[in-house]
C-alpha cells in the first residue's frame, strides 16, 4: 500500500497504481472537455502547499513510455516504424553537408558520429565552461554551428535542428542519464528544482503535482507519467512530427494556463537540468514516441 | 525528394520471405482545413506509393487524405535475385522521391 494525498484527504491505494492497465482499469476516465480545469482547481484549493522544493526523486524511476498505450510502445521499439526515425535520418544527412562558407560539415571535425557523440546527449544539459551558461543538447549544437562550423544558428523548432539534435541523440541509445549538477551547474538545478515546485498559471498548480503526486493517474486521454526526458526529442501523434523536449514543457505550460516561455528561456533549461537528474540512470531511448 | 527511411535486408537467401518497412516525411496536408484568414489550404499528399524489384512492381499503394502525416508501410515479397529494389513516392505537387536497395540474393 501507499499513501495519496489529495487535498487533506490521505487516501490508501494498492502499491500496483503506478501500473497503466491496473490503473486503467480501476480510474474512471475523466470527461475530455472540462474536467481538467475542474480538477485542478480543486487540487490547487485543497492540496496542501508544498514546503518550497524538495530533494526527491520518484521511486522507481520510471521512464516516459511506460505510461504510453501498446501500440506507441511498439512504434517506439521499432526503428523501421517510428516515424521519429524519419528525423535521425534528416540529421544524418546534415551530419556530412558541408556548410555554405566554411565548407566544413560536422563530420569534418567530429568524424564518425557513433563514436564522437556516443554518450554526448545522456550529459545534457551543461554549463560551458568558458561563458557560464548552461546548454541543453540544441544550444550545444547551434553553438558547434556559430563558433566552430561557421555557419548560422538553426530555428528552434526547425527539422533541421531537430534532425541533429535526434541523430546525436541516437547515437546514446540506451545509455543512462547522468548530468552534473555540482560547481558551476548547482545555481541552475536549484533553479530548476524550485521552478519544478512552484504553483504556476490560471489553475496555480506545480509541475510536482502531476508529475510527482499524480503520476499513474489518468487526465484527459493520457496517462500522467514522471515526466521524465529519456525519450526526447519525441515523436508526438499529436503533432504529427518529432518535437523537442522545450515544446513538450512549454504544452505543460499552456496546459495549466501559465505563461508560456521562450524557447531556451533560463526557465525551462533549468528545468532541464532539474528534470535530468530527476531521472538519472534511465536509458536514454530518443526518439520515443507519444500519444 | 523526401527524407525517407526503409528498412530491408541486404542479403536474403532465395525463397526467403523478407520484410520491407518504408517511411516518409510528409505533411499529408488534407485539403480540408483552412488557414488563419480562412483561404483554403491546398490538398498536398504522397499520393502513391510503387516498389518494384528489378524492374517488376512488387507493392504499390495508393493513398488518401486522411492518411496521417509520415506514412508507413510494411510488405513482404519473395527473395528471388540479386538486384535493386526501387522505390517511388509521388505526392500532389508531382515531386517524385526515389530510393533505391540493392539485395544480394544467394
Ligand atoms: C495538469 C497536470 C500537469 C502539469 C501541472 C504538468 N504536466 Fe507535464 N505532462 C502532463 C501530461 C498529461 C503529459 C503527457 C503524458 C505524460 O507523458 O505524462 C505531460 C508530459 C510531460 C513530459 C514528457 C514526459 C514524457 O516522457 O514524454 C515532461 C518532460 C513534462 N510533462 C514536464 C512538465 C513540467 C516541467 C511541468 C511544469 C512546468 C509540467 N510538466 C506540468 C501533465 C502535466
Ligand atoms: C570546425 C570544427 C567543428 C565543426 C565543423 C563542428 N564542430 Fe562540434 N565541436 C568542435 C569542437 C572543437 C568541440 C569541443 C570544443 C568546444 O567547442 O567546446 C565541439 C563540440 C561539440 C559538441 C559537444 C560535445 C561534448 O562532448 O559536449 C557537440 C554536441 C557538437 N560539437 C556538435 C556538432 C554538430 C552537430 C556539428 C555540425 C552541425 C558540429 N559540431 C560541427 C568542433 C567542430
Amino acid at each position: 500500500m501507499r499513501w495519496l494525498f489529495l487535498g487533506q484527504t490521505k487516501v490508501r491505494i494498492p502499491t500496483d497504481w503506478r501500473i497503466p492497465v491496473a490503473v486503467g482499469a480501476r480510474q474512471r476516465r475523466l470527461d475530455p472537455t472540462c474536467m481538467l480545469a475542474i480538477v485542478m482547481a480543486a487540487w490547487s484549493i485543497l492540496a496542501p502547499a508544498r514546503s518550497g522544493a524538495e530533494e526527491r526523486r520518484p521511486v522507481p524511476v520510471l521512464p516516459g513510455h511506460t505510461f504510453q498505450s501498446a501500440e506507441s510502445q511498439r512504434l517506439q521499439n521499432d526503428d523501421g516504424a517510428n516515424p521519429g526515425m524519419l528525423w535521425v535520418e534528416q540529421g544524418a544527412a546534415l551530419w556530412t553537408a558541408p556548410a555554405e562558407v566554411s565548407g566544413k560539415s560536422c563530420a569534418s571535425c567530429h568524424g564518425d558520429a557513433a563514436q564522437s557523440m556516443k554518450g554526448v546527449a545522456a550529459r545534457y544539459p551543461a554549463v560551458e565552461t568558458q561563458t557560464g551558461r548552461l546548454l541543453n543538447i540544441e544550444l550545444r549544437i547551434n553553438q558547434c554551428r556559430t563558433a566552430n562550423q561557421g555557419a548560422p544558428a538553426l530555428a528552434w523548432e526547425s527539422d533541421a535542428l531537430l534532425g541533429l539534435t535526434a541523430f546525436v541523440s541516437w547515437q546514446s541509445l540506451g545509455l543512462p542519464k547522468t548530468v552534473h549538477i555540482d560547481g558551476p551547474a548547482r545555481p541552475f538545478f536549484e533553479a530548476g528544482r524550485t521552478f519544478f515546485a512552484e504553483r504556476q498559471g490560471q489553475l496555480n498548480v506545480a509541475c510536482t503535482l502531476c508529475h510527482d503526486d499524480n503520476a499513474g493517474r489518468r487526465l484527459r486521454g493520457d496517462l500522467i507519467s514522471q515526466g521524465q526526458t529519456e525519450g526526447w526529442p519525441a515523436y508526438r501523434l499529436e503533432w504529427q512530427k518529432l518535437g523537442s523536449l522545450s515544446r513538450r514543457i512549454r504544452a505543460c505550460s499552456m496546459g495549466v494556463r501559465a505563461e508560456i516561455l521562450d524557447f531556451g528561456a533560463p526557465e525551462y533549461l533549468a528545468l532541464e537540468l532539474y528534470l535530468a537528474w530527476r531521472g538519472e540512470g534511465l536509458a536514454l531511448s530518443s526518439p520515443g514516441v507519444r500519444r | 525528394m523526401a527524407i525517407t527511411r526503409i528498412v530491408c535486408p541486404t542479403a536474403a537467401k532465395p525463397g526467403d520471405v523478407i520484410e520491407i518497412k518504408t517511411l516518409i516525411q510528409h505533411h499529408m496536408e488534407t485539403g480540408h482545413r483552412r488557414d488563419d484568414i480562412g483561404n483554403a489550404i491546398p490538398r498536398d499528399i504522397v499520393n502513391e506509393l510503387a516498389v518494384t524489384y528489378n524492374g517488376v512492381e512488387i507493392f504499390r499503394a495508393e493513398l488518401q487524405p486522411g492518411v496521417a502525416a509520415n506514412p508507413f508501410f510494411a510488405f513482404t515479397t519473395t527473395a528471388t535475385e540479386t538486384g535493386d529494389i526501387t522505390f517511388t513516392w509521388t505526392d500532389d505537387r508531382g515531386v517524385k522521391t526515389v530510393e533505391r536497395r540493392r539485395i544480394t540474393v544467394g
